[in-house]
């Protein structure tokens, strides 16, 4: 049996199941929120065409329209900065084959249950390899956090008072550690951002984005159901839509994970 | 002595709810106007610039020397009542619906004499009172006469609240309570004796300032409302839609901008989506409850408020794009106000000067306080007025834009 028709057979016969990692784009799905004199993204919203009426007697369609950095989504290194000039760099031009990749799954959930502004550090990540292995390269680093559970109470998934917003994400170390260290293919996490709410405080502002992006890898951000997936063994589908010099994208998320 | 107002009973749910009628809507170009001074609340009759005559009812020349030289000028509407009458019995719908109707007959100081409403605090005939212009459910001017002074409870009279859109025991929404002058809107409402105020707020996980003081006032209940999202919009209305009596759109985009001072056109999309789309997606969705509703009893639904601004009359080139999305607002608006009309409801259209808030930070004064914009709001529709030009910077660009429109765009683009 080659191994594209076992793993067909693995899917139908549920050996290997699918999860989807995907939040549903909806208007109400929080935004990402920057100082009102800058530009904007759009959040996600919804015309309707026609709904087997006047408009359109036997269908029924949408016109939709968000940011590229809508709901879960992806960012690629020309995002940022620091990714600007790399070859390669936008969602259109990305090697398709990095869209599919193994997940190791940080659980930070406890950590970030009693502070909202937990940091990822390298200690974390190196005491994580000592129980779960060593993370391979080319790989999906995806920081379990559990704080894709909020997503229906809005002003808890945002988190924000006086001083800005309040979410988990990597630590400077952390980010370098696994760009330099451990050569993965990017980063994904639960809130809004691969970086904390409060990383613009940290130096450099935005690390996650600053070195991930700067060394042309990648970003997955509001995922959800990470709580389903080992901590190693997933294998995760990523293609963003193939917007020509893009950014980033929305898309949908499905992580591949054999059944015990 | 007018009896108060109370508090109306609940609607019974059961009952049909009774269609709006109109009294007679029909006036000649020259009578409508009229109806243009009194949608800004001043009563004006023509005074004939030969023979100073002021005459009533409008006409193409002067009842006294055939002179085509006449000019609307504003009236104290002082006189004398010399006779009335009360109206037991009508073909028109509108007034059948609402007999007995007080009417008389007034002699103004300055000349003419004329049939207007009666309120019911004026004293039998003969005796002294003072007549406003007055827009009627059709939207035309109306002569209402009341005393000359005021009395207790002035406003709650019957025929009176017919021609108003007081809140007073009314239901209002206020769309965007984010801001300063979205709070003031609603502490002026409260005081005016709404009944209950709907508090819109986008965005719900963007704390503002104000939130928790809101909070406090049991008239009040927020709710979030984000006028670009149709879906938000359209589920609010299907939600509260039938029992909005006041619909106060204050959403606003503001940022500013010209076209060359800021690439691409996000932030004029922006200020479009809110600014004029917001206002359709509202329309579309709370202006057939509300049309169908312009004549359900005491509370019937009365009035639509739209914020704009001086700047749809004539663009403000450092607020460019701002200004023409508040032209377009402006533009849909007036279609807005023929589609209200024969449901009762009056589009009431706000341009403010500049209001002293974040993104007129640098603009020097006068610039027009939250507070004063919203006491100006509620009093217009008390008054019942249709065009309102709050405040000392939008009265003047008013007064320049009537003289010369072109003047004026010159002078504004130095």
């Amino acid at each position: 049996m080659s191994a594209l028709t076992e793993l067909a057979s693995s899917l139908a016969g549920g050996k290997i199941r699918v999860v989807d990692l995907t939040h549903t784009l909806s208007p109400g799905f929080p935004a990402i929120a920057l100082p009102p004199e800058m530009g904007q993204a759009w959040p996600f919203r919804i015309e309707e065409v026609s709904r087997y009426d006047e408009r359109g007697p036997a269908w029924y369609w949408n016109n939709f329209s968000c940011g590229e950095h809508t709901g879960t989504h992806f960012d690629a290194p020309v995002h940022w900065i620091s990714g600007k000039d790399l070859p390669n760099n936008a969602v259109d031009s990305i090697a398709p084959e990095r869209f599919i990749g193994p997940a190791f799954v940080i659980d930070c959930s406890k950590e970030a249950a009693q502070n909202a502004d937990f940091l990822l550090t390298v200690d974390h990540l190196k005491a994580w390899e000592k129980k779960h292995g060593r993370i391979s390269p080319r790989s999906w680093v995806l920081m379990r956090t559990d704080w894709y559970k909020k997503w229906r109470d809005p002003v808890a998934f945002q988190n924000y008072d006086e001083e800005g917003q309040h979410t988990p994400g990597p630590q400077v170390d952390a980010v370098k550690f696994l760009v330099e260290e451990r050569d993965v293919l990017g980063f994904g996490t639960e809130t809004i951002g691969t970086d904390a709410g409060q990383a613009y405080h940290l130096r450099p502002p935005y690390p996650c984005h600053y070195y991930m992006h700067g060394a042309g890898r990648y970003g997955l951000q509001c995922l959800a159901n990470l709580d389903q997936l080992p901590p190693t063994g997933a294998v995760v589908v990523a293609a963003p839509l193939k917007i020509e010099n893009g950014s980033g994208s929305p898309l949908r998320v499905l992580a591949l994970v054999e059944s015990k | 002595m007018t009896t108060p107002l109370e508090r109306p009973r609940r609607k019974n749910p059961i009952l049909r709810t009774r269609q709006p009628t109109a009294p007679p809507a029909v006036r000649s170009r020259v009578a409508l106007g009229l109806t243009a001074a009194a949608a800004r609340g001043v009563f004006e009759l023509q005074v004939c610039r030969d023979c100073g005559a002021t005459q009533y009812p409008p006409r193409e020349a002067c009842r006294a020397c055939l002179s085509e030289r006449l000019a609307w000028k504003p009236q104290d509407g002082l006189g004398q009542l010399v006779s009335e009458t009360m109206l037991h019995h009508s073909y028109e719908l509108f007034f059948r619906e609402r007999l007995p109707w007080r009417l008389g007959m007034v002699r103004l100081d300055c000349g003419p004499v004329l049939i207007a409403h009666l309120h019911g605090d004026v004293a039998p005939a003969p005796t002294r009172v003072k007549v406003h212009a007055c827009l009627d459910k059709a939207g035309q001017a109306a002569l209402f006469a009341a005393p000359e002074k005021e009395t207790p409870n002035m406003a709650d009279d019957k025929q009176l609240r017919e021609m108003t859109c007081d809140p007073k025991f009314r239901k209002v929404l206020v769309t965007d309570t984010k801001t300063a002058l979205g709070q003031a809107l609603v502490k002026s409402l409260v005081e005016a004796g709404a009944d209950l105020v709907w508090a819109g707020h986008a965005e719900p996980w963007k704390k503002f300032a104000g939130f928790d003081e809101l909070k406090k006032l049991p008239q009040v209940s927020l709710l979030p409302l984000d006028v670009t999202d149709s879906k938000n919009v359209r589920e609010l209305a299907a939600e509260i839609g039938g029992r909005v009596d006041i619909l106060i759109n204050n959403a606003e985009h503001h940022r500013t901008y010209g076209i060359a001072n800021r690439p691409g056109v996000e932030t004029a999309r922006a200020e479009m989506d809110v600014n004029y789309f917001g206002l359709l997606r509202l329309a579309q969705e709370f202006g057939p409850a509300m049309r169908s509703r312009g004549a359900d009893g005491q509370s019937s639904a009365v009035a639509w408020v739209n914020i704009l601004s001086i700047y749809a009359l004539t663009n403000f080139p450092p607020h460019g794009t701002f200004s023409a999305s508040k032209a377009a607002a402006h533009s849909l608006a007036q279609c807005l106000r023929a589609e209200m009309r024969p449901g009762g409801v009056r589009v009431l259209n706000v341009y403010p000067g500049p209001i002293d808030d974040e993104w007129n930070q640098t603009l020097l004064p006068p610039k027009l306080s939250p507070a004063a914009l919203a006491r100006a709001v509620t009093q217009a529709l008390k008054q019942g007025v249709e065009d309102l030009y709050p405040g000392d910077v939008a009265q003047e660009w008013l007064a320049r834009w009537r003289d010369n429109p072109k003047a004026l765009e010159r002078e504004i683009s130095v």
